[in-house]
């Protein structure tokens, strides 16, 4: 009854287009559909503005009698929350932090763009968008995208009033730097913390509501499922972490903002508890999943030392402002001392290959060069796998105050991490896990197929397409959170005033059902193996075969592999403790039996997609010169994949990306 | 590297709690703490045993999740950093180390290592933002700030909300944790509308929370993980004094 009687808004369903001849692994059922995004008419800049002269409104009175769940207390969900809250709606926010202000957003470090132009060197809302659209490898919504360009400004001018306490200059204005895959100097930031600094504005915004009582905060409790009543979905099941309590909240509309899946891979930069849950639930309850396989790989991450390593951690794309990428030419030299490297033996690989940005050429390009280097064995450290970040160039210039001034946080991170001293020796970095440009399908105005059900920031697909660019996540998480979803939102709201469903009506007894169905499954599981093995095995097999470079063979095995190990898993593993307590390993198993369902996901989305673009680099569609190659013929959509039962393929629906105002070509860096 | 761990379990807020002695062999210097306490974990799943519940998420010293007294220091031996920044090599091979969780009045054990910091946001929900409603905001650069007072107030603003600082304190005061938001703010020409009502409100709810007073011993200062300076406990009383005199004189 969820699955089937949503509507995909005008989705034709066309019988397979069969790009994939022959699968020794079960296949789609390739159903090209026409997902509508709903993009308003217009020109591409007047597209928002006359949208919301147009989008329906709830009065005051009324906004009281409407409940929201906001699952998610990050940059978008803590600015939605507290936003909502702030116009009058009754609002419950669920986080699995102790507190809102510890969601992962906090740990962003490098800057938020905008296109204010403070430094007068040419910036504008139209470079913004562009540089955001050609940056994400033309596969994301242009009317989406312009309108994220259009906002940025008003996230600067909304922080500053917060008490953001962006840099400045000694005029007092605000100071910028420069970000990878830009020309201009566009990013406000705050030291090395600009995250942290939003979140904590936000959460302040957010304390403010629920001291008002318009926000009702539920920390330490897990969204575990969504239920759906009449084709809306109106609530969601919860488990308390610290009490194991279940808990069934009934609503009039519910947003999602649980943030990305980069912890599908084990090891990546997200903190230890971001999961795929909320949104795979959801997915499983009928919301479609667009581009799951779109992961975007930093090339700043200090690398992996051994095999305890629980996490990576990110060296703020800022450092390239300033630091210079390299390795040795020859091969012989890898285990050398840097000092005893001589310049004319030193490979400054980004600099030679892409001369017009260097060593800010956007992420996935970096990251790929990294990639390739090391493969060709020039590649230092331990392993080899890492290349150099040297400030010695910077620190003779600008001197090694300067240079502390800027970064003296990340250079104290890095030592503490590899005791090594970055003013002294060359730091070294190494590409990792960071973002996810996928996640749930979303039109225009923010809600997915599932009508009622709205999902924003890194947890829904729409702004980055396939490679998003520095200093953007935090700009579209803060979008959609202030400025966007409390627009939209309401306009589904009316006509559904009064309509919330009983939480003790059949649907959410039936969630309530299924989610302690699978704890007790997870409980009753006898094996010896722990969690973390499991986690970390499908970590490096998706590393390997769906990482930084992709290729049929290697996603076929994968496709292969991922369902032996998910059966060994629910043979194998074992979590102690029970469901009526705090009870960490059942917390995470509950993640990581989910991570092993959606990984199949990322596989077969990859395998689909028939082309490289951005971050998805096929091995069998690259230039000459081993740059990517997109198929815009064929391929120049977005992905959103339909769940169809546990024993069946889910369903592709596609949904054509119209260029009107950008020239589709190919990116060029040099 | 082989260590002896003595580390606090205690099932729940209700019943006591005691310290309990483990091993841990061949641990790799390049292990930090938490990492350890993962690898400790996994042997006592093997043997049957419950894991031991800790706190952490980020692991790179921001989130301020993790919360561990190590040998009687908040956060451990690596000043400044929190106990996810802290490396095994950083401890002698074959010592004693003995991990308790931050013991405050006001942060009630939930299991083992794991407390409830929530009066931490209550103190937060009093008073510690500035009122700018969405839409509302004019442009940026219409509000020049200093870059001296701008620089002071990121200093303050950086606090991690770890609890540390009550955790160090002798006397268990949050003044550190209170004071830097009540600076951040105030620093800031933003912030001045709400000033006065923003610190008595604050300090009202720091004090009904349970937390102690400020007697100057700066043990909050030598733990904090984002190196916030105790002269902005100064700042607070300042702040606290100048609020409650205008408050008087009917300002």
């Amino acid at each position: 009854m969820f699955v089937s009687d949503f509507d995909i808004r005008n989705s034709k369903l066309l019988p397979s287009v069969g790009d994939i001849e022959n699968p020794e692994y079960r296949i789609s059922t390739h159903m090209i559909g026409t997902l509508d995004p709903k993009i308003p008419p217009g020109p591409l800049a007047q597209k928002w503005r006359s949208h919301r002269d147009h989008l329906r409104l709830v009065s005051p009175n009324n906004r009281r009698k409407a409940e929201i769940i906001v699952v998610g207390s990050g940059l978008a969900g803590g600015s939605a929350a507290a936003t909502l809250g702030e116009l009058g709606y009754r609002v419950k926010c669920f986080c699995f932090q102790d507190s809102p202000r510890r969601a992962h957003s906090i740990a962003a470090q490098g800057g938020i763009n905008a296109a204010k132009n403070y430094q007068n060197d040419g910036d504008s809302v139209y470079r913004l968008f562009y540089d955001t659209i050609k940056g994400g490898d033309f596969r994301s919504r242009e009317a989406n995208v312009y309108r994220l360009a259009e906002i940025a400004n008003n996230i600067i001018d909304q922080c500053v009033a917060q008490g953001v306490p962006f840099a400045r200059e000694y005029s007092g204005y605000l100071a910028n730097r420069s970000f990878g895959g830009a020309q201009v100097s566009r990013t406000f930031y705050a030291r090395g913390q600009t995250g942290q600094q939003l979140l904590l504005g936000c959460y302040q915004a957010l304390c403010r509501q629920i001291a008002a009582g318009t926000v009702r905060m539920f920390p330490q409790t897990e969204m575990l499922d969504l239920v759906i009543t009449d084709g809306q979905a109106k609530g969601i099941i919860t488990r308390s972490l610290l009490s194991g309590k279940i808990d069934r909240h009934a609503a009039d509309a519910v947003v999602l903002a649980t943030g990305g899946y980069g912890n599908v891979y084990y090891l990546s930069t997200n903190a230890r508890g971001s999961n795929v849950t909320a949104p795979y639930r959801a997915y499983k309850r009928g919301a479609l999943f667009a581009n799951p396989s779109f992961t975007q790989i930093h090339p700043t991450c200090i690398p992996v030392s051994g095999e305890h390593q629980s996490k990576l951690t990110l060296m703020s794309e800022s450092l390239r402002n300033d630091g210079r990428v390299w390795v040795p030419t020859r091969k012989e030299d890898r285990e050398k001392a840097p000092g005893e490297i001589p310049e004319a033996d030193r490979d400054y690989y980004l600099e030679r290959k892409y001369p017009a940005y260097g060593n800010l050429s956007p992420r996935d390009i970096s990251s790929r060069a990294a990639k390739e280097v090391c493969d060709e064995g020039r590649g230092v450290g331990p392993g080899g796998r890492g290349v150099y970040l040297d400030f010695a160039d910077a620190i003779k210039r600008l001197g090694e105050g300067t240079i502390r001034e800027r970064y003296g946080n990340l250079f104290e991170v890095y030592e503490k991490i590899t005791g090594e001293d970055a003013y002294k020796v060359p730091m070294r970095i190494y590409p990792a896990v960071h973002y996810t440009m996928g996640g749930l399908w979303v039109d225009y105005d923010l809600m997915s197929n599932v009508p009622g059900l709205f999902v924003i920031g890194e947890a829904n697909f729409s702004d980055h397409g396939a490679n998003r660019l520095g200093a953007s996540a935090l700009m579209q998480g803060l979008a959609d959170g202030y400025f966007i979803l409390p627009n939209t939102l309401p306009n589904y709201l009316v006509g559904q005033m009064g309509k919330r469903p009983s939480p003790d009506s059949s649907e959410f007894r039936e969630g309530e059902e299924a989610v302690r169905g699978r704890i007790e499954k997870l409980l009753s599981a006898s094996g010896t193996r722990s969690l973390d093995s499991f986690h970390r095995e499908l970590g490096l097999l998706l590393w390997d075969k769906c990482g930084m470079s992709r290729s049929e063979k290697g996603l076929r095995e994968a496709l292969r592999k991922i369902p032996e190990l998910r059966e060994q898993f629910w043979r194998d593993v074992r979590v102690p403790g029970d469901d009526e307590d705090f009870n960490q390993s059942l917390e995470r198993a509950g993640r990581v039996a989910d991570f092993l369902e959606f990984a199949e996901l990322m596989c077969m989305d990859a395998l689909d997609r028939d082309e490289s673009a951005g971050a998805h680099f096929r091995e069998e569609h690259q230039t000459p010169d081993g740059e990517a190659l997109r198929d815009d013929e064929n391929h120049a959509a977005v992905f959103a994949w339909e769940f169809q039962g546990d024993d069946k393929p889910p369903k592709l629906h596609r949904e054509p990306l119209h260029f009107e105002t950008v020239h589709l070509a190919q990116r060029s860096y040099k | 590297m082989n260590f002896r761990l003595r580390i606090w379990r205690q099932p729940n807020a209700k019943s006591p709690g005691k310290l309990v002695d483990y091993e841990v062999r061949d641990i790799s210097p390049n292990t930090s703490f938490l990492e350890m306490l993962d690898i400790l974990n996994e042997n006592l799943l093997r043997g049957g045993e419950e894991p031991i519940a800790f706190d952490s998420d980020c692991r790179e010293g921001i989130c301020g999740t993790c919360s561990l007294t190590i040998n009687g220091e908040a956060h451990g031996p690596d000043h400044p950093g929190a106990v996810c920044e802290l490396y095994m090599r950083k401890f002698r091979d074959d010592a004693t180390i003995t991990v308790e969780p931050f013991r405050v009045g006001a942060f009630p054990v939930v299991k083992d290592l794991v407390i409830d910091r929530s009066a931490l946001d209550r103190i937060v929900q009093a008073g510690g933002f500035i009122s700018a409603r969405a839409g509302s905001a004019p442009e940026a650069n219409s509000i020049p700030v200093p870059k001296h007072d701008a620089d002071l107030a990121m200093e303050a603003a950086a606090c991690i909300g770890c609890g540390a600082c009550a955790a160090a304190c002798p006397n268990g005061s949050a003044m550190l944790f209170t004071s830097a938001k009540v600076s951040h703010l105030a620093l800031l020409p933003q912030g001045h509308p709400e000033r006065e009502s923003r610190v008595l409100k604050m300090v009202q709810v720091m004090d009904a929370e349970g937390f102690g007073n400020c007697t100057n011993t700066y043990e909050c200062e030598a733990v904090c993980p984002a190196e916030i300076s105790a002269s902005f406990i100064a700042k607070l009383n300042r702040e606290y004094a100048r609020a409650q005199f205008r408050q008087r004189i009917g300002e």
